[in-house]
């Protein structure tokens, strides 16, 4: 291949990467999901005050060297709450995202591996969810579990669980008649082996680059509905219901929702561009927007 | 293509009767009795024999299956129960709020093509260029961004530092400014990346090589090579979007007050009265996969190629 040939493709795979140059993009956005993890970790360590505890001596105080971002409408330490929402965030999507890639991996699998009617009959079952627009789903199944943190995560994954049990099968299918598999079932594999050998590897790497993709947007459903008063609830500290709640005070306090607005960015910034990256080097062949 | 159109529209009445005994079954597999749940909005003591008549009113005594039935035959009537709060029908309250909602949403949709397109186009044209790294920094932080986070930052710009937009409310074409941007933010976003990458992948295809050998100027092979083209995918992608505009549109109802019926399934949800929140997700669905059937038949109408397959396969 020649070198110009080999020039063009390098340009058209940069053609995705993000304006500023990718290296020290992605590296930046590796150092806030870096900060992110340690904060959600070592919240008990790090934050300098505890998040719940109410002092309305102190309420509504603009940043100070005690407080470095100032105190809620209950006199809550904001930067301690802060830290604390981070194991909220990070913890309920990390959570949903187990959830869904055992539940598609379950379901998808099943429906590539069986093939026949009980493919047909699980795709269709599959459609049934996909026939939702995920944030409506979502409020149904709040509607009917109830609020709270558990009932979200279980809301978040059903509602998106059918989009990768799709990829799952699709995978399962186009593996199925591949030579190594073809290979090892020849050689007396049974089918579980071959599956978690062989299959269960190559499925894995394009579900990680998936729900790489999809943190962001999840952790945007997660604060979404906490703002709405369905979510994780009060008095958890939680980016979404910390905006919620300081919503009367959007006249005298605005930082109050200009902090954890400003985690949930750049979290989700960071997480997407962490994305297209795993995207690029996992998976050259995923491209175009990955979206519901 | 009359044939095409018939077989997708029948396709509907399979997808919805699955959608609604997908939502039937959730709703009876779901933790608590929905009888104690009626009593509770009810102020009813669930004392035992409560319970069981409410059972009875609520036909929960029945079998599921015609229960089902029932419900089915009464809802294609156009009866989807009444409220278990305000013991208006349903329908009547979903159809009174849904206008607003399709009002908002609508016009985000509106919004976002005539915004992404133009932006698509000139960051493509302009590859590598000022504009180009513009949109796609635009494009970046628009698809990060928290809907309703935007909405407040409007409303502290506009409303409460510029004092130029009213911070709440419908009325005017003013008040519909905000919503509609903070609703369409991220739908902008994606399509504008989608249509820049899109319009690159074509130019590089042999026709439009072929068009430039024969000395077509670059704006004319733009428009009628690449853009056609081009906008294939962001059609596809716009079935996508009026999911995540409808669910948007719920949520931002409430940042900017906007008399929907995001803010009516809210408090629905959270007074679980299950009535309407079966009424208010079966119409949406029913809106979102409507929507997607006509962008589908958009797409085929657009694209020859499926056309004459869709013909040939009749």
């Amino acid at each position: 291949m020649s070198v110009a040939s080999l020039d063009a493709r390098a340009s058209r795979r940069r053609m995705w990467r993000l304006p500023i140059r990718d290296s020290w993009a992605v590296r930046i956005a590796l150092f806030i999901v870096a900060l992110l993890a340690i904060a959600a970790i070592a919240a008990p360590w790090i934050a300098p005050y505890d998040p719940d505890a109410v002092d309305l001596a102190r309420r509504l105080q603009s940043p100070s060297l005690s407080h470095w971002l100032g105190t809620d409408h209950l006199g809550r330490d904001e930067l301690s709450r802060l830290i604390y929402g981070t194991r909220v965030s990070l913890g309920s999507v990390a959570l949903s995202i187990v959830l869904i890639l055992a539940l598609a991996i379950a379901v998808g699998g099943l429906s590539g591996y069986m093939g026949g009617r009980i493919d047909q009959a699980i795709m269709r079952f599959c459609d049934c969810f996909l026939a939702f627009p995920t944030i409506v789903l979502a409020l149904f199944l709040i509607g009917i579990l109830g609020t709270g943190m558990v009932n979200v995560i279980i809301a978040i994954a059903l509602s998106h669980f059918a989009w990768y049990a799709r990829m799952v099968r699709g995978l399962v299918l186009s593996f199925r008649q591949r030579d190594f598999v073809l290979a090892s079932r020849a050689a007396g594999a049974s089918r579980v082996r071959v599956f978690f050998e062989h299959l269960f590897p190559a499925i894995m790497a394009q579900m990680i680059v998936l729900a790489t993709l999809d943190i962001g947007h999840m952790m945007l459903h997660v604060a979404g509905l906490s703002f709405l008063g369905l979510g994780v609830q009060p008095p958890t500290a939680e980016w979404g219901v910390m905006i919620g709640d300081a919503r009367p005070f959007v006249w005298s306090m605005p930082m109050l929702i200009l902090w954890p607005g400003l985690a949930l960015l750049l979290s989700v910034m960071a997480f997407n561009i962490l994305g297209d990256a795993v995207r690029d080097r996992l998976d050259p062949s995923l491209h175009g927007d990955h979206q519901h | 293509m009359a044939g095409f159109i018939l077989r997708r529209l029948l396709l509907l009445i399979p997808i919805l009767l699955g959608v609604s005994i997908l939502m039937f079954v959730i709703l009876r597999m779901a933790p608590g009795d929905p009888a104690v749940a009626y009593l509770k909005l009810s102020s009813i003591p669930p004392t035992p024999s409560a319970v069981a008549e409410a059972r009875q009113t609520l036909g929960l005594d029945r079998p599921i299956l015609a229960q089902y039935v029932s419900w089915l035959s009464n809802a294609v009537q156009g009866d989807f129960g009444v409220s278990h709060v305000t013991r208006r029908p349903v329908i009547d309250d979903i159809l009174h709020y849904l206008p607003a909602t399709l009002q908002l949403a609508g016009a985000a949709l509106l919004f976002t093509l005539i915004v992404s397109v133009p932006l698509g186009i000139w960051s493509a044209r302009y590859k590598d260029r000022w504009p180009d790294q513009l949109v796609r920094a635009f494009a970046f932080v628009g698809v990060s961004t928290p809907n309703f986070w935007l909405g407040f930052l409007l409303v502290l710009l506009f409303s409460l530092t510029l004092k130029w937009l009213p911070p709440m409310g419908k009325g005017g074409w003013q008040h519909m400014i905000m919503p509609v941007l903070a609703v369409s933010f991220m739908s902008l976003a994606i399509n504008a990346r989608l249509l820049r990458a899109s319009m690159l992948e074509t130019a590089s295809a042999r026709h439009v090589l072929y068009a430039r050998l024969r000395g077509l100027g670059d704006r004319q092979v733009e428009r009628s090579h690449i853009l056609r083209n081009a906008l294939l995918p962001i059609v596809t992608a716009t079935g996508m979007h009026v999911g995540e505009l409808l669910g948007g549109t719920l949520v931002i109802e409430s940042v900017f007050g906007w008399p929907g019926i995001g803010r009516y399934a809210v408090s629905a949800i959270y007074s679980r009265d299950f009535p309407v929140i079966q009424c208010f997700t079966l119409f949406l669905v029913t809106i979102f996969v409507v929507c997607n059937l006509l962008v589908d038949i958009l797409y085929a109408w657009l694209d020859p190629r499926i056309r004459l397959n869709a013909e040939a396969a009749i």
